[in-house]
């Protein structure tokens, strides 16, 4: 049997693709994960970047003196009587007349037109003529909403098929939006009440916004940013640098590492049976919220706050106490400003991963449907003690609601949360770049 | 909350007042000349204002702990209580400045005194978790029968009464979906820590790793959401109904594969960092013997690493089991024992929201039996991190 060194035998070659397939596995592992990636992101920006954007019909709207006041003193207290019911005929009329204006004839009969308009369109023109009395009896133009239908239509999701057999819309009212589309009354605009505007009811989702949430968000971000920075620093120095190595402070180590991996949900329930039932805070709040948040987030903090200690070198500490200081002054003047920029980067990281937990936010009551914009301290509920409710949590409202279109505003939600993220780690990366130093 | 504002006045001003105070007077007993003083008054003051706070917000949230307890209301004497201690704090550091007053030294008692206190958080928060599951898991076997929760293979509560509470089927669908989810992230997230660890270049790392840990860095509303908007109808659309297995958007399958996705980041990470911690010399000895890289790997590296990589699956499925928005967007509500993963089951995170959401009343054991479904996820999420935790820090000794 001749053998060469040059030609491979059978065993080196089984050997060579049996490598070749090894490096393939890790290799198509990679790109499994990256691409899981990748349709992920897809997906949610897909689906959600047309939340961004909204439906608005331009109308000349005639307020007329005998349906909205009829004392004529303009008298608020009387002039609130009519509620949104009484306006919706007025924005109807406005657009049957913008209808007649353009020449388009239609069978439809006047309710089915206006259910082309937003229920939430009353309410904003009764609004804004309650704040400005003077408007009455003028012919005023307002960019009143179009109604899901409508806005779905223009958006790609609702098609003349399915409009068809759907009972809120017809294929005729689609022809009429895109011949008054056509016309430029309706127009598809950038979508800015998308974050102003509280929720809204199940059948308008059209007006649902993300008001609410982010500043329900905000508040929890505070409450925690103030009471889990200081904790952690606090007990991430006692730690590091004065606990004696006994049996309590390697409890505390043990206790520390399983916090942070115990599951969240479990903190939810902390939060119900202690704040809400035992310490009888109030529901829903971002104050019990916060805390639950910081408990949440304390293991992150004291972990990386313990590295960064960790990494500022004995001779700084030897030095402050060779000129006299005390230990605490050396922690305090010396080791703890050359730490924070790792306690700060880690504390970004911890900040971002409570603003996007949602278990536990949903047991203590957040889900709630709040449209009053909370505020941050009220002589009754005291300070974030008003209910409200958080962006991860709003995402998942919307997802229980039937109408299709929350669907696509809870993918909307869910980009806003993201670039929140995503600004919070490119400052944690910058500050990490910018200031970290090697010794 | 109402009675809370005056002493916490009183003592801000209090703190104030005594940081100027006692900084005068270290002057006034120095006689202008601090160089006789063993304190500067700066630290004569810190000690006065945290001599001050202290020992009345400690007071404070020991009166309210107290007030709580036995359901009284805070009265007057309370607030005398807090105001006279923070005088007292205050007129004792005052009365204790002399030339020979180690003020420094006192104050930092004070400061590590609240040191030690913060680090006992993370103690206080365990015991509240414990707590608070414990005592309402106790009301609610007083209500109902351990047995039947713990062997009953009915799920189906009744706010009307009777109803049957059987952990089982809700444990199998936890179990059943860590399962696919942990069979899909180990082998994916364990070739990607070797391919990145031991093949890629630095251009590859750089470009993959961050990617991987992006994914790691999403909230699971948003792997929620997606199961739920992409993932669930795409497999019923394309294997579930074609292959007759159900016509369920949310399954075990959906929820198992976005929780696998979320898992990755998770295992490649610390496989990666527990392959990286395997001496060069192994990998060397191994090489010079002639083995080709995958033999490497697959006979000298991962056996080496076998027990760190343990650990991180232990990891790994304790936090899939813990898994709550994903479960509660991608894998139903119906609590079910079936093998079929397209068909929509529970599990126990599930069902706690379902329990402990709405209108809750907290005698009924339907609202209950959620402190005991928490007990259990807690015992067993604990047991898994000890175990995994355990093996990891064991494994670590044995390369240092």
């Amino acid at each position: 049997m001749k053998t060469s060194l040059l030609a491979a035998d059978a065993r080196t070659k089984k050997r060579n693709a049996a490598e070749a397939r090894f490096k393939a596995y890790g290799f198509a592992a990679i790109i499994v994960a990256m691409l899981a990636l990748l349709i992920l992101l897809t997906s949610v920006l897909g689906n959600g970047m047309s939340s961004f954007r909204q439906t608005y019909i331009a109308l000349d709207v005639a307020l007329p003196e005998e349906k909205l006041d009829k004392s004529g003193v303009r008298d608020l207290s009387v002039m609130s009587k009519v509620t949104t019911i009484g306006y919706a005929p007025i924005l109807r009329n406005a657009l049957l007349d913008a209808l007649a204006a353009q020449g388009i004839e239609t069978e439809l009969s006047d309710k089915d037109i206006g259910n082309m308009i937003s229920k939430e369109a009353a309410a904003t023109v009764r609004n804004k003529v309650l704040a400005n009395p003077d408007l009455v009896g003028q012919t005023v133009s307002f960019d009143v909403l179009a109604s899901g239908r409508i806005d779905g239509y223009f958006k790609g999701r609702v098609t003349m098929e399915s409009a068809a057999l759907d009972g809120n819309t017809s294929p005729e009212a689609l022809m009429i939006a895109q011949a008054l589309a056509d016309a430029g009354v309706i127009e598809t605009k950038f979508n800015w009440n998308f974050f102003v505007w509280p929720d809204a009811s199940d059948q308008r989702p059209e007006a649902a916004g993300l008001g609410v949430a982010i500043l329900g968000s905000l508040y929890m971000m505070i409450v925690v940013l103030v009471l889990a920075l200081p904790i952690g620093v606090a007990s991430s120095i006692y730690l590091e640098e004065f606990a004696p190595k006994n049996r309590w402070t390697d409890l505390i180590e043990v206790n520390i590492s399983n916090l942070a991996a115990v599951p969240s949900i479990v903190y939810g329930i902390l939060g119900l049976a202690i704040f809400i039932n035992f310490m009888e805070f109030n529901q829903s709040s971002p104050l019990v919220g916060g805390l639950v948040l910081t408990l949440m987030t304390l293991p992150t903090i004291i972990i990386s706050t313990r590295a960064a200690l960790k990494s500022v070198p004995p001779s700084i500490r030897d030095a402050a106490l060779g000129v006299g200081a005390s230990k605490m002054q050396s922690v305090f003047h010396h080791v703890l400003p050359l730490a924070a920029p790792g306690i700060l980067t880690g504390t970004i990281i911890g900040l971002a991963q409570a603003l996007g937990e949602t278990a536990p936010l949903l047991l203590i009551g957040m889900v709630a449907f709040v449209r009053e914009y909370p505020a941050a301290y009220t002589p009754d509920a005291g300070l974030f003690g008003e209910a409200s409710t958080a962006l991860p949590v709003q995402v998942f409202n919307w997802t229980q609601r039937s109408d299709p279109a929350f669907v696509e505003r809870a993918s909307g939600a869910i980009i806003t949360l993201l670039v929140f993220l995503l600004i919070m780690n490119a400052v944690a990366i910058y500050l990490r770049r910018r200031f970290e130093r090697r010794w | 909350m109402q009675s809370l504002t005056l002493p916490f006045i009183a003592i801000a001003g209090l703190a104030v007042l005594g940081y100027f105070l006692a900084k005068s007077r270290a002057l006034q007993v120095s006689e202008g000349d601090i160089r006789k003083l063993v304190s500067l008054p700066s630290q004569h003051a810190l000690n006065a204002v945290l001599a001050t706070i202290v020992p009345a917000v400690a007071a404070i949230l020991l009166i309210s702990l107290y007030v709580r307890l036995t359901d009284g209301t805070g009265s007057w004497f309370f607030q005398f209580v807090v105001i006279g201690l923070a005088v007292t704090g205050l007129a004792l550091s005052l009365i204790g400045i002399k030339t020979e007053t180690r003020a420094r030294t006192f104050a930092e008692r004070w400061i590590l005194g609240l040191l030690i206190f913060a680090s006992t958080i993370a103690i206080l928060t365990t015991i509240g978790i414990v707590f608070s599951m414990l005592f309402e898991t106790f009301n609610f076997f007083g209500q109902y029968d351990w047995r039947d929760f713990f062997f009953s293979t009915n799920w189906s509560p009744n706010f009307r009464g009777n109803s049957d509470l059987g952990i089982i089927p809700l444990l199998w669908g936890t179990l059943y979906i860590s399962f696919i989810a942990l069979a899909f992230a180990v082998p994916v997230g364990l070739f990607a820590a070797i391919y990145l660890s031991e093949y890629a270049g630095p251009r590859m790392r750089s470009v993959a790793k961050p990617a991987i840990e992006v994914l790691a860095g999403i909230p699971t509303i948003v792997y929620g959401l997606f199961a739920l908007i992409t993932v669930g109808p795409f497999l019923r659309d394309y294997f579930a109904a074609p292959m007759g297995f159900g016509q369920s958007a949310s399954s075990v399958m959906t929820a198992g594969l976005v929780m696998g996705v979320m898992l990755i980041p998770f295992v490649s990470s610390l496989s990666d960092d527990i392959i990286n911690a395997v001496p060069q010399a192994m990998r060397d000895g191994s090489l010079g013997l002639g083995a080709t890289k995958s033999e490497t790997i697959r006979q000298v590296v991962v056996p080496a690493a076998l027990p760190g990589i343990v650990g991180a699956v232990l990891l790994a499925a304790s936090r899939a089991i813990g898994e709550t928005m994903i479960v509660v967007l991608g894998a139903g509500a119906a609590a079910r024992l079936s093998l079929n993963p397209f068909e929509a089951m529970t599990t126990v995170t599930v069902k706690i929201v379902s329990q402990l959401t709405g209108d809750t009343d907290f005698a009924s054991p339907e609202t209950l039996v959620a402190f005991a479904l928490g007990l259990t996820l807690f015992v067993i999420t604990l047991g898994l991190n000890v175990l995994a935790l355990y093996i990891v820090r064991k494994y670590r000794e044995q390369y240092e």
